[in-house]
């Protein structure tokens, strides 16, 4: 497990589009290997600039999923590291034999970006909201998946895909985040970060959810609770000794996320809880419902996806919510 | 071409016939149509001496790469990688064994030789215009070739992957459509009409040519002047005869994955000129 010393989340916010997108450059600067592949998302993705400065490893499919993630395996045939960026609820869903096949199976070296991830597109409603892509993605063997939380964490998922020799799946939103993480954070694969140590309950999330559930550690411990807080960002492969940890030395675990829970962190737990340590747990997330229109922040209010939300999941799990 | 190479590709069609065709029956599985429609453009490539590819090393970077996208055929594309020196031909008795290399479809980590896991159709042509980019990316020779069916023209990432090779001008890539007329259940033209095919691909910005696909020497002279056009991608429709060069099986939708008996075996052998190998 890494510890990580968290840092108030009240401050500034940041789209970690922007450090995903930064980062894509800096990486192609200095590897002639990396190129991007969009699906005509080039704002959405973030990757104007790209274009301009790499117009020669800059491939424009067009609306066309399905071939976009084929074209990545082709490049990644050819020798390149292909990017394919697009909307994750496209990528993932249009395209999924192609993931399976061309990716999982296939064991090509391409990285796919599923951006605006989650209810990032509130307001466009059930269609553009990707709440399954983890769940999707995480069951194909052979497929890493990630879920960074802040922009240091996405820069360091980005540098880390390069020298990964695999096909990954990098779920990256647009809701706007504080940072979590200290600048002496290092993402390690497999690892989950040690957000808030704790030894009453435990809390294990990751994306934009990471700061809500500081925020939620904060009220329990005015009621004299302490929550140990995990930023599960690597969903595949998953912290296992973390889990079990979390399992044997607090009384019980909520599961937190920006998805479905049915396959996604709060299935993955609690396959490994089943097997490994039963403990009591709670899942927030989406139960097996599209979610209704509204902002981003709506939605996750509305389903109970922030702190006031998590302090009462913790209350229920430790019976002490009268 | 000189006569004596012509007859030497022909034997060795045949060749690659009578294997996939003792490989279906030794599996009981198998799609015998399709071994017998793409023998000859699987012969000419390989063994005609078009494809730049070396089985020492199967993954030397500038090979030429040739992707197999009607991969239920892999009993004649098994039976071609081995001619070529990729795997021993004794190896092809193990098709569909238990824990055989040699899967129902080509798997690219087990087997060397293969560029891409295909099985599912429609897949094969976006990873030829990806290895295609990938070339000009990368200031490469390299050329790509990639085999569909007709029927398999029906999904619609076969299109997508057209519009892309188009749009960035790939004339390092060639697509083979085996024009064999007949899909799992039927005829294509009464499944969804793929006529006029030659049109659709012409319209969508490709060089086309369609050759006899069992003509080792129209399809060699076709193979040898490629880009047929600079600065477009080429399409090579192969009018071709499902199960090829025996008779029972010849134009036969129950043909696309009949499994045949030994007695049939040694009729096909008999007709293709060849014996039976195992």
């Amino acid at each position: 497990m890494v510890v990580a010393a968290p840092v108030e989340t009240s401050a500034k916010t940041y789209d970690c589009r922007e450090a995903y997108s930064r980062t894509l450059e800096e990486m192609a600067a200095q590897d002639k290997r990396v190129c991007a592949v969009v699906n005509d998302s080039v704002s959405s993705t973030k990757l104007k600039k790209f274009k301009e400065l790499f117009p020669d490893r800059f491939v424009n499919v067009g609306i066309a999923e399905q071939n976009m993630v084929g074209v990545g395996a082709g490049l990644a045939n050819g020798g390149m590291v292909p990017y394919v960026c697009g909307a994750s609820c496209f990528l993932t869903a249009r395209a999924m034999e192609q993931v399976k096949v061309d990716l999982g199976y296939s064991k090509w070296n391409v990285k796919l970006c599923g951006m605006s991830s989650g209810m990032a597109y509130g307001q466009l409603g059930a269609t553009h909201h990707s709440i399954e892509d983890m769940a999707w993605t995480r069951i194909i063997p052979n497929l890493t998946v990630i879920v960074p939380a802040d922009p240091l964490e996405t820069e360091q998922v980005m540098r880390y895909s390069l020298r990964h020799d695999g096909p990954m799946f990098l779920r990256i939103s647009r809701v706007p985040v504080p940072e979590v993480h200290d600048r002496g954070y290092q993402f390690t694969l497999g690892r989950a970060a040690l957000m808030n140590d704790g030894d009453d309950v435990t809390i294990i999330t990751n994306g934009i959810l990471v700061a809500r559930a500081l925020q939620a550690a904060k009220l329990l411990e005015q009621r004299g609770i302490f929550a140990r807080v995990l930023n599960m960002s690597s969903i595949k492969p998953l912290d296992y000794d973390a889990i079990i940890k979390a399992a044997k030395e607090t009384r019980g675990i909520v599961t937190v996320e920006e998805a479905l829970t049915a396959g996604g962190l709060g299935g993955a737990v609690a396959e490994v809880l089943a097997l490994h340590h039963p403990a009591p747990m709670r899942m927030l997330g989406l139960p097996d419902v599209f979610a209704p229109t509204g902002s981003a922040e709506f939605l996750l209010d509305h389903f109970h996806l922030n702190a006031d939300g998590m302090v009462n999941a913790a209350l229920d799990l430790l019976g002490e919510n009268k | 071409m000189a006569e004596s190479s012509l007859k030497h590709l022909q034997q060795a069609a045949n060749l690659t016939r009578i294997r996939a065709m003792s490989m279906t029956h030794h599996s009981q599985l198998g799609h015998t149509g399709g071994d017998l429609s793409s023998a000859d453009v699987l012969t000419c490539l390989y063994l005609g001496g078009i494809l730049a590819v070396d089985p020492a090393r199967p993954h030397w970077e500038q090979r030429d790469r040739f992707i197999m996208s009607k991969g239920h055929c892999s009993g004649a594309f098994y039976a071609t990688l081995a001619a070529r020196g990729f795997f021993p031909v004794e190896q092809l008795k193990t098709f569909m064994d238990p824990l055989s290399m040699l899967n129902g479809h080509p798997d690219r980590n087990k087997l060397p030789g293969v560029e891409a896991n295909t099985g599912p159709l429609g897949h094969g042509a976006p990873i030829a215009v990806g290895a295609a980019l990938a070339a000009k990316m990368r200031g490469e020779h390299w050329r790509v070739f990639v085999l569909t069916g007709d029927g398999e023209l029906q999904e619609g990432s076969n299109w997508e992957a057209a519009m892309t090779a188009h749009h960035y001008k790939l004339d390092n890539l060639t697509v083979i459509v085996d024009r064999n007329r007949i899909q799992q259940g039927d005829f294509t033209e009464n499944t969804i009409q793929m006529d006029p095919l030659a049109p659709k691909w012409s319209s969508f910005g490709f060089a086309v040519r369609e050759v006899d696909g069992h003509n080792h020497e129209e399809l060699m002279q076709v193979f040898q002047s490629l880009p047929l056009e600079p600065g477009k991608p080429t399409c090579i429709i192969a009018n071709t005869v499902k199960g090829k060069g025996v008779s029972f099986a010849e134009n036969k939708p129950a043909w696309h994955h009949g499994v045949p008996t030994r007695e049939q075996l040694f009729m096909a052998a008999e007709e293709l000129g060849v014996e039976v190998p195992w």
